[in-house]
């Protein structure tokens, strides 16, 4: 069996797929979660370290008051409850925790019982999201082998950078609500946007600040929820997807060869495209948790909390919905979807509401104008540029360079095409050279009057080269079928 | 009454930690965690149905530091006090297994 680029919806054999998230993200604060070293990403090893997270004897933590502020307001982005909290001490050895244990929360997290809607209206919970500190980093270093350094196993010796021991992470746990791997990535991808709009964490995968495990199951309708496995080390969405669908047809072989799936952690490997076992669940993990006695229990003040919901900003979902609705779909469509993740919608919204083209304005805002330049892009201006192209003043290949360059510079749209020559060609010069152009292309001209309709790209092309592109497609196509027809 | 706590969860608990235990010692220790839980079964013989389950013993609740950053130690000197060190960073025996 190998995994397969390509996604299924459907299960082999009947069974249905079941998958729940914890998604760990680290907080975006100047300082670590319990003492005042930088929690910076990047620095050279061993650097950003203390008494505190090196867990040296006698050392105190004293929580980080930004970190909680950003714990609650990812917790009411997510339509949580946020709750009083208690830390607590989750006890195991393992040497990138160097106190031997981890100061997390356990039976009472800071937020409960959220959701998440996905952008096809799909309704995730969300069981909890609470507060932890992240661990540090490990490198292994291979004995016989030395090719082999980065993998586990055959490690001769392990190299240890506690730079990141300490960085404050949420973990948000999701209920098994999901049916596919694209729902999975859909999340993860919108949590992301979340993130990212509220201030919460910069979410980036590819340096380790989201990081995500999935808990893939399968079972046949009408049945309870198989057993699960536990999936580890997923780098990217795209790889989320893959380590899903890989694992949900690894467990349905096995049960369709008679066997069990057994409760275990798994290693997706992105190289071979497949999951491996790290270890088995099989004995209860028995991390003795229980209350942190040097962190007193957090008590969030209701007043708050109201502050914390007044000063949220628009989430994508609801800028979505808005940007759909002005520009007249029932649904968010991809050109809304791509226009809200580049920010740029309260700009679209402001130009349709000004009398803007909304698919011309969606268009542009997709493609054309850099979202580091719509500063300098007045609502006013892009819905001149819009309606210049839609009175036939610019080309669509001309609105989109002013578009560019109204992003640059910041001026005017007419006095773009100005400079540019843009100038709405005549017609009766236009007619003159198409004439040429059908003169030229003698071959051409014969079968487009066949009907051979592509036959009129070799006169179009002529006119675009000798107008140098500023010749309005549409209306060469125009004068074509008009001197056809006559 | 059964007894509290038995040998074997005496020698689980001591694995979990990584405490080596004679056979002498998991009998001493086997009767002194008992008469400790027998302790707290008396307290959970009370009628508490009116108190608040308490995590900490002092009045206190919301203690936070601004976040801004402190000085750090000096690499050189942290890594003197390891048995080890490698390229800035602590060399520890080989680990079996990904943490938890």
């Amino acid at each position: 069996m190998t995994a397969t680029e390509t996604s299924f919806t459907e299960l082999p054999h009947g069974y249905r797929l079941v998958v729940g998230l914890e998604v760990h993200v680290e907080l975006h604060t100047a300082t670590k979660l319990f003492c005042g070293c930088p929690n910076q990403f990047g620095d050279d090893p061993n650097t950003n370290v203390c008494p505190v997270c090196l867990g040296l004897p006698g050392s105190m933590p004293v929580l980080n008051a930004q970190a909680m502020e950003l714990a609650m307001r990812l917790g009411r982005a997510l339509h949580c409850e946020v709750r009083p909290s208690v830390f607590a001490r989750k006890n195991y050895f393992y040497p990138d925790m160097p106190k031997d244990y981890q100061v997390s929360q356990y039976d009472q997290p800071t937020n409960v019982d959220g959701h998440l809607d996905l952008p096809d209206g799909t309704r995730i919970g969300i069981e909890r999201a609470h507060i932890e500190e992240d661990t540090g980093k490990s490198t292994h270093v291979g004995g016989a082998n030395s090719s082999s350094k980065g993998r586990i196993h055959d490690a001769a010796y392990s190299l240890v950078d506690y730079n990141r021991c300490g960085v404050p992470l949420v973990e948000i746990v999701s209920r098994p609500d999901f049916r596919t791997a694209e729902q999975a990535k859909a999340y993860v991808n919108e949590l992301r946007a979340i993130l990212v709009a509220t201030g919460v964490s910069d979410a980036k995968m590819e340096e380790g600040s989201l990081r995500v495990d999935a808990n893939v199951s399968v079972h046949q309708p009408d049945t309870p929820f198989g057993t699960r496995c536990e999936i580890k080390n997923i780098n990217s969405v795209r790889s989320l997807g893959r380590a899903i669908e890989y694992e949900a047809l690894r467990q349905v072989d096995l049960l369709e060869a008679g066997e069990r799936v057994i409760q275990q952690t798994r290693h997706w490997n992105e190289d071979e495209g497949r999951t491996h076992m790290l270890r088995s669940k099989e004995e209860a993990e028995d991390y003795r948790y229980f209350p942190e006695p040097d962190l007193v229990p957090m008590v969030p003040d209701p007043a708050r909390i109201e502050a914390i919901d007044a000063a949220l900003p628009r989430l994508p979902a609801e800028r979505r919905a808005a940007l759909a609705e002005a520009a007249g779909r029932t649904l968010p469509d991809e050109s809304v979807t791509i226009v809200v993740d580049r920010g740029l919608d309260e700009l679209a919204l402001d130009a349709v509401a000004a009398g803007a083209d909304a698919d011309r304005t969606l268009t542009h805002l997709q493609h054309d104008l850099d979202p580091g330049h719509a500063a300098n892009v007045p609502a006013a201006h892009l819905a001149q540029l819009v309606e210049l192209e839609t009175s036939g003043a610019l080309t669509a290949s001309q609105a989109k360079q002013v578009v560019a360059e109204m992003g640059e510079t910041g001026k005017a749209p007419e006095a773009i095409a100005a400079e540019r020559g843009f100038e709405a060609m005549d017609t009766s010069e236009l007619e003159g050279i198409v004439d040429e152009a059908i003169a030229a292309n003698g071959g051409a001209w014969e079968k487009y009057c066949a009907g051979e309709q592509k036959a009129q790209g070799a006169i179009v092309g002529h006119v675009m080269k000798a107008t140098r592109g500023q010749a309005d497609g549409k209306l060469v196509s125009q004068l074509l079928e008009q001197r056809r027809s006559a | 009454m059964t007894a509290p706590i038995s040998r074997d969860d005496v020698a689980h608990v001591a694995r979990l930690a990584r405490l080596t235990l004679t056979d002498e010692e998991l009998d001493t220790f086997t009767g002194q965690l008992a008469s400790i839980l027998d302790h707290a079964a008396d307290v959970e013989a009370l009628d508490l149905d009116d108190v608040a389950p308490t995590s900490h013993p002092y009045p206190l609740e919301n203690v936070v530091r601004p976040d801004e950053v402190r000085p750090c130690l000096d690499r050189d000197e942290v890594l003197a006090e390891a048995p080890s060190a490698e390229d800035g960073m602590f060399r520890v025996p080989p680990v079996l297994g990904e943490a938890p």
